[in-house]
């Protein structure tokens, strides 16, 4: 069957070339970090030298660590915020037009919510800065967390927590002794995506940081170091950033699968 | 030796409306220490709520309830000496066999040497000693079901509540387990209800029924009475197979067209006229080619057809005025083909009218 053979073979070649469009600029942009000259137009040899600078440049360190603080802080309150929430929406929620707006920060476009969250803190006085950021961060983030929790819920047997209660428990001691390991693997699933999306998010916190450095995100920093040209610092900072989010979105995606199917 | 016994659970005047719907209307029973107690009844009937109102997880819009002398009605699920085996199990799911079963105690707060010998003696007597740190998705249903039971049974309850246990199980298990029930029961002589729908399961492990309808108990006693002596036209249709004449009361019997009079006890509330209803089990009946003797009631019937049971044979016979088919069960010697015409014949003291 020469046709079907044919549909086939195209179908692969389909699959290449989506793959590759997705793919061939990243791909680029590594090759480049390891440039030892620097420069897009040539290769001169590889080098690891790009990385080294970063590691040398005090505003990049800076910003590493303002964004893991911002990534941490925000992770933590978004996960037990956000945990809480998909459990009391999934026992007392009947409306679906509070679900909707539960998911709501999921798809409102960054730019809207952060100048939304800017107007806010602006009209409360708020000083803005690290704890500023945390809190928008914060904000989206309770919607991711509260999403996957919440499927890890729809599948959950209600009937342990009236075992648990039958056979002793208080309600204090169900939540801890069977309610949480239930969905842990849920959880800590909504917690690596709140963290992924938080380290690499620009356009909230650009809008509710404080001036200065000690406010300063990483991708923060790269937008203010590419204003100057595509250096080769950003090229080698850029894939870092790359090859964490995608560790991290693999192993929530594993965790939360590997626990639905024993 | 059971009917002397003290009752452990009374309900008084129990009630539970869910918005206009009346689930348990005004149920009043008293458990015995040490009985087998089945509730039994269609879908819809109030058993499963009565049995989570005994439990503590639903509050009874009336009615109180006492455990020995003490009003237990307001007591929280986890402050009751009373366990319930879900129907689901309710295993959880992240614990062990042995950390599913110790987790009673452990709120219990027992020491840890203790809770250890009561977990290994019930898990022994349970016949789960081989599968202690198994999962429970790695376990088969009937498994399961012997863990979730263990797991209540530990915790040593005044009464231990069993939601439909053998609902998830298929055919042959469930007939063993009905007697492993009883068999356990027995051991620990700890009181048993259990809620059922099947009236066969009810039957066989039960020392008193009470079958319900419509959120009331319709009638309440020992598998031989609710069978042999059902109150209503509902317990005879429920239990087992019955066959119904509906006619009127007449002198000795009621009267019904046109088999003329069916003689049976006609119960003291019943006067002359009344409309009633002549019920007779299928077994009770035998058939007679030739016209049987003046003593017996008889019917003329054509054979339908013959369902083979192994053991027995059931006959389904057109007859007239009667709902459905006459069933009649013998026990195989003799043989009938369809569209044969017999007489239908049973002893009048094994028939009973009811209103």
């Amino acid at each position: 069957m020469p046709d079907r053979a044919g549909v086939h073979l195209a179908a692969r070649v389909h699959l290449r070339l989506v793959y590759a469009f997705l793919y061939i600029p990243i791909l680029v942009l590594m090759v480049l970090s390891l440039n030892r000259a620097g420069l897009p137009t040539a290769w001169t040899g590889f080098s690891l030298k790009w990385y080294g600078v970063l590691a040398e440049s005090p505003a990049i360190v800076s910003a590493v660590r303002n964004t893991l603080v911002v990534a941490v802080s925000a992770t933590v309150i978004s996960s037990i915020l956000g945990t809480l929430l998909a459990m009391g929406a999934e026992r007392l929620n009947r409306s679906s037009t509070l679900d909707a707006l539960l998911f709501a920060p999921m798809i409102i476009p960054d730019i809207v919510l952060a100048i939304a969250l800017l107007s806010f803190f602006t009209l409360l006085n708020f000083t803005l800065g690290l704890h500023s950021i945390i809190l928008s961060h914060v904000v989206f983030n309770i919607a991711f967390v509260c999403a996957i929790v919440r499927t890890r819920l729809r599948n959950f047997d209600h009937s342990i927590i009236e075992a648990s209660d039958d056979l002793g428990a208080g309600r204090f001691t169900t939540f801890r002794r069977i309610t949480l390991p239930v969905i842990f693997p849920g959880v800590l699933a909504g917690a690596l995506l709140a963290f992924t999306l938080s380290i690499d998010e620009f356009i909230i916190a650009f809008f509710t940081a404080g001036p200065g450095e000690s406010s300063t995100t990483l991708p923060m920093r790269i937008y203010a170091m590419i204003r100057f040209g595509v250096t080769p610092e950003i090229n080698a900072m850029a894939t870092i950033v790359m090859f964490v989010s995608f560790a991290l979105v693999l192993l929530s995606q594993r965790i939360d699968r590997g626990s639905t199917q024993p | 030796m059971i009917d002397a016994a003290a009752p452990v659970i009374r309900l008084q005047d129990f009630s539970k409306q869910f918005g206009l719907v009346t689930a348990v209307d005004r149920i009043s029973v008293d458990f015995k220490e040490g009985e087998f107690f089945a509730l039994l009844g269609p879908s819809g009937c109030g058993k499963t709520t009565l049995l989570r109102m005994i439990a503590g997880f639903e509050t009874p819009s009336a009615g109180r309830m006492f455990l020995g002398t003490d009003d237990v009605t307001d007591l929280r699920p986890n402050r009751r000496p009373v366990n319930l085996m879900f129907q689901s199990y309710a295993l959880f799911p992240h614990m062990s066999v042995r950390g599913n079963v110790a987790y009673g105690l452990e709120m219990e707060r027992l020491p840890r040497a203790e809770i250890r010998r009561r977990v290994d003696e019930v898990l022994e007597m349970a016949k789960l000693s081989e599968l202690t740190d198994r999962k429970p998705d790695r376990l088969s249903g009937g498994q399961k079901q012997r863990v979730a039971l263990a797991r209540a049974l530990v915790k040593r309850p005044r009464v231990l509540l069993l939601d439909e246990p053998l609902a998830a199980l298929d055919k042959k298990l469930r007939q063993e387990m009905q007697l492993e029930l009883k068999r356990l029961q027995h051991e620990v002589g700890i009181t048993f209800v259990v809620v059922t729908h099947d009236q066969e399961e009810a039957l066989v492990m039960a020392d008193r029924i009470a079958l319900m309808r419509a959120g009331r108990i319709e009638q309440l006693g020992d598998p031989k009475t609710l069978y042999e002596q059902p109150a209503t036209r509902f317990v005879a249709d429920f239990i087992g197979v019955a066959n119904f004449f509906d006619g009127t009361v007449a002198e000795g019997g009621i009267l019904a067209p046109p088999h003329g009079v069916l003689r049976g006890a006609v119960p003291g509330e019943l006067s002359q006229g009344d409309s009633a209803t002549l019920t007779v089990r299928p077994e009770r009946i035998f058939l007679k080619t030739d016209k049987p003797s003046e003593a017996d009631n008889a019917v003329r019937g054509e054979v339908i057809d013959l369902a083979y049971h192994g053991s027995d044979v059931s006959v389904h016979l057109s007859v007239a005025n009667i709902t459905r088919h006459l069933v009649v069960r013998l026990s195989g010697e003799e043989t009938y083909r369809p569209g044969q015409s017999v007489w239908c014949c049973w002893n009048p003291a094994h028939a009973r009218i009811l209103a």
